[in-house]
């Protein structure tokens, strides 16, 4: 039975349940110190004075540093470069010098003997700043120079996307409705803090980092750089990961602080960020002010949409450089017929934690803004939402379609095979009709019940990927690839591929995520890419292993290789069922004399690299309903739904797994989750009583259906990658199920719904 | 009594059904103790402020927050955590069914689940998905969308009625 296609049993599971795991702070090493980071209390303001020595003279510590420090370091480099940007002055260093720009940015570092003791010294380090105007919205700040930066501006730039004469669209058109909304500030809150665990070999001169997740490749580059080592003297391997949602293992300063401090002090050292740290810390993303203009011919058909956005990215610009900006602008029109197209996205500084991309990154924000206005043009138009979009979906004859524009330097081939079938259908196999009904009926009755939808694109499997099997001369199946484990179930998912090609059980399979001392090279585990790019490497690579293994065992076994089937991890003669080699035993003389004469590398291994010209565009629909409590202003989601086109599903319930858990922290994002800010610029939201993330009472039990309509045509395994389509409709679908249960006339203005803010358009409905 | 935080205490407790003497720092939290004194890694934690209930262990065959209790006051309590769940490294049947329902994903909340939801087994009652929702509301899980959870409860106590 193939190993793909099946809900085999998850590889991860045993270690986790039994409470084994292997997460950052679960290791303790001999010797090892603990980091505390001194962060700044003030948002916006200028150093003028960090004063260590009553922290330097605490028992216990070992170090305490401050920029000065880490200046050869430099700055955090961008992962992703985007042409016409230069971030240069906006990049974050280590440790802040000379200005701090929010509240958490880190100003110095203590290392002590003992956690507890590290908070304490952290405690008693002074730091004197003097106290400068902030910034806090991003359409406001646009055209300000706060000095921080030299004389660069608090706009970091634009992007823009577009095709077509949109101008003129929207001039000639029969109808125009434009809609102006925000998003708020929200971010992944994995349930693990961020650490790290930095550890010098005396003998070897080694360093050893774990605690490397998303992009372990990458952070030992800009590691080594940064620090002026050789790449190889660094080794990451694997661990556990508490949930990343993209924005667990990116570069953050403390990836250079920790082991900087290791270097320095000759002690392993180990820094665990704390729940309040985190909220400040790590990436926030999201918030973003939008206006959008869809103009309609006569039918009710888009004939242009036009938008624009402002996007908060915060203190300084992180890692992804401008990808969330991108991703705004350029999947606003989602999977729409679109004429004429334009989309352009102010990146701007302001005095908040930066951001950066958690899980449908841009798409949550513009699904919402487009989705939104349709549902507001269809009451204003006087159609069906529902027709509306039926209208205006791309059909079969349409698909394949190629938008005349670039994303991510790569032509934007929309590789869908009918995004209005798909709808249509998800539409029907929902019963989304029946639900609306009910929702009349309750509203007949009193009720504020209402129900909505939204049709969403989504985008997978960006860069290139590397896998290594090597087969041993027992027969023991061991593949190394570039993902990393973020607590998708990759380990399965990588182990069923595999397993497919040797026909063994995936169990028999051990999988070694982003080892960067037995892979030179690795993608890491972002964008919903690691199935699709790296499943597509390991394919790649044990194609190779059997193709190598076949030739020997046709010469072990005396028979044509082309005459031989794969069977339980070995071949076979189909004509001779007691011909037979296992690829122990084929990989036993990949060791021998002869082999090695024969040029190729000894021993039984595949090697595979996988590059993805274009990206995939998976898609779904979404379906809510919701009751909203007239006194309270409280939403609550009665029925969700969510339908996908997944091309392939390796393990279809890690798919439904992937696009339920996003779902649901779409719900919280489109009702729940913010951080606020007061007018000095200081958090208002720093714990889970105050950030508040579903509960199993927040959210009814959400349908997932499949669809395997549309392999990819992109990759040898025809997948297209789930892990982001739950995230990115909901705030769509919510807010438009919001607005009907209220009957609102207008738009719902924001996101998250609050009960406050509900009640606020209440009043006003 | 007025203790300052680093008074170093003596506490005796059972865990896992082992007699444990310790002389702890009065503001050491029972997680940090467990993790870091006792090497029991399992109960992980996850916000400090007793809200995530990722730390969730039995105190006294009782679900509490382990990182909001100091190992001082836990003097005298039986803790159970989730290393004492396998008997003879055979999975409970909670553990099995988590597997099952792939209730799990990240698998960093899954301890204090897992024990927030033995209680819930202990106690037995009605395989009411309402009512196993009301009560695993007292933790968060960020990948799952509690629904598989929810499943691999309700299949347990299906079971054992």
């Amino acid at each position: 039975m193939s190993a793909i296609g099946r809900a085999v049993p998850r590889l991860e599971d045993e270690r986790l349940l039994l409470g084994r795991g292997r997460f950052l702070d679960d290791l303790e090493l001999p010797g090892q110190t603990w980091m505390r980071v001194v962060r700044s209390p003030v948002a916006h303001g200028r150093i003028r004075a960090v004063h260590t020595a009553q922290a330097e003279a605490m028992p216990g510590v070992v170090a305490v540093i401050t920029a000065a420090d880490v200046a050869s370091a430099g700055t955090i480099p961008v992962r992703q470069l985007a042409p016409g940007l230069d971030f240069t002055p906006y990049l974050q260093a280590p440790l802040a010098g000379r200005f701090v720009r929010y509240v958490g940015d880190p100003v110095a570092a203590v290392v002590a003997e003992d956690p507890y003791l590290a908070e304490d010294a952290a405690s008693r380090v002074g730091l004197d700043i003097e106290e400068l105007p902030v910034a806090l919205d991003a359409r406001d700040s646009a055209g300000l120079i706060p000095g921080s930066f030299g004389d660069a501006p608090a706009q970091v730039g634009t992007v823009e996307f577009g095709y077509g004469d949109v101008d003129a669209a929207l001039e000639a058109a029969a109808h125009v409705v434009a809609v102006d909304l925000r998003t708020g500030r929200q971010s992944g809150v994995p349930l693990e803090t961020r650490g790290l665990l930095a550890a010098v070999d005396e003998r070897t001169g080694r360093m050893t980092i774990h605690g490397a997740t998303k992009v372990p490749h990458h952070n030992r580059r800009v590691t080594a750089r940064m620090l002026g080592l050789a790449e190889h003297r660094i080794h990451m391997p694997e661990t556990d990961a508490g949930g990343s949602f993209g924005i667990r293992g990116e570069f953050y300063p403390e990836d250079l602080l920790v082991p900087y401090l290791a270097l320095r002090t000759g002690r392993p050292v180990k820094w665990v960020e704390d729940r309040a740290e985190h909220m400040v810390a790590a990436n926030h993303a999201r918030e973003q002010i939008h206006r959008i203009e869809l103009a309609f011919d006569g039918g009710y058909r888009l004939t242009g949409l036009r938008g624009e956005a402002w996007l908060d990215t915060g203190g300084y610009i992180r890692t992804h450089g401008a990808v969330v900006a991108v991703l705004t602008g350029a999947m606003l029109g989602g999977p729409y017929r679109l004429p004429a197209f334009r989309s352009r996205v102010h990146i701007v500084t302001t005095n908040k934690t930066p951001v950066g991309t958690y899980r449908a990154p841009g798409r949550f924000q513009n699904n919402f803004v487009r989705e939104h206005a349709l549902d507001v043009a269809a009451g204003r138009l006087g159609i069906d939402p529902v027709e509306l979009r039926r209208r205006n979906l791309m059909g079969a004859q349409e698909l394949p379609h190629r938008r005349p524009m670039q994303i991510f330097g790569a032509p934007m081939l929309l590789d869908g095979a009918d995004h209005r079938g798909h709808f249509v259908k998800g539409h029907d196999r929902v019963g989304y009709a029946a639900w609306r009904e009910e929702a009349e009926q309750a509203r007949a009755a009193g009720e504020l019940v209402g129900c909505g939808c939204a049709a969403i694109l989504e985008k997978a499997g960006l860069g290139h990927d590397s896998a290594v099997i090597q087969v041993d001369a027992a027969g023991a199946i061991r593949v190394a690839m570039g993902g990393a484990n973020v607590g998708q179930g990759i380990e399965t998912v990588m182990a069923q591929i595999a397993a497919h090609e040797f026909d063994v059980d995936p169990g028999a399979v051990t999988v070694v995520l982003s080892d960067t001392d037995i892979l030179p090279d690795g993608g890491g585990s972002y964008a919903s890419r690691s199935t699709v790019v790296g499943g597509s490497a390991v394919k790649m690579a044990a194609d190779q292993v059997i193709a190598r293994a076949r030739r020997v065992a046709g010469r072990m076994l005396e028979v044509p290789p082309g005459r031989l089937l794969v069977r339980q991890g070995g071949f076979e003669d189909p004509d001779r069922p007691d011909a037979r080699v296992s690829l122990g035993q084929v990989a036993a003389e990949c060791y021998s004399p002869r082999e090695a004469r024969t040029g190729e590398e000894t021993g039984l291994i595949g090697r595979g690299t996988f590059v993805a010209d274009t990206m995939t565009y998976p898609y779904g629909a979404h379906f809510a309903q919701v009751r909203v409590d007239p006194g309270t202003g409280r939403v609550t989601t009665l029925r969700y739904a969510v339908t996908y086109e997944i091309g392939r599903a390796v393990h279809p319930e890690l798919v439904r797994g992937q696009l339920r858990g996003g779902t649901v922290q779409g719900i919280g994002g489109a009702l729940l989750e913010e951080f606020r800010y007061d007018e000095s610029g200081c958090p208002r939201d720093v714990t889970f009583g105050e950030y508040l993330i579903p509960r199993a009472t927040d959210v009814p039990d959400v349908r997932v259906e499949l669809f395997e309509d549309a392999p990819a045509p992109g990759n040898p395994l025809g997948v297209r990658g789930a892990g982001e389509g739950g995230n990115a409709g909901a705030g769509a679908a919510i807010a438009n199920a919001v607005r009907d249960a209220i009957g609102l006339a207008g738009d719902v203005g924001e996101l998250p719904l609050t009960p406050s803010r509900v009640l606020r358009l209440l009043r006003n409905s | 009594m007025q203790l300052e935080p680093a008074t170093d205490i003596p506490v005796r407790l059972s865990v896992n059904g082992e007699k444990r003497e310790l002389t702890v720092e009065a503001r050491r939290s029972l997680a940090d103790v467990l993790r870091r004194e006792l090497g029991l890694t399992g109960t992980r934690v996850g916000c400090e402020t007793g809200v995530c209930g990722t730390c969730t262990v039995l105190a006294d065959g009782d679900p509490i927050r382990s990182c909001l209790t100091l190992a001082a006051s836990a003097d005298g309590t039986s803790v159970e955590t989730v290393e004492s769940l396998a008997a003879g490294g055979r999975l409970s049947a909670l553990q099995k069914a988590l597997a099952d329902h792939f209730g799990l994903q990240c698998g960093f909340c899954t301890p204090g689940f897992l024990m927030l939801a033995t209680a819930l087994v202990r106690a037995g009652g009605p395989p009411d998905r309402e009512r196993i929702r009301e009560h695993l509301a007292a933790n968060l899980c960020r990948c799952t969308g509690y629904t598989p959870i929810v499943d691999a409860v309700e299949s347990v106590l299906r079971d054992a009625a």
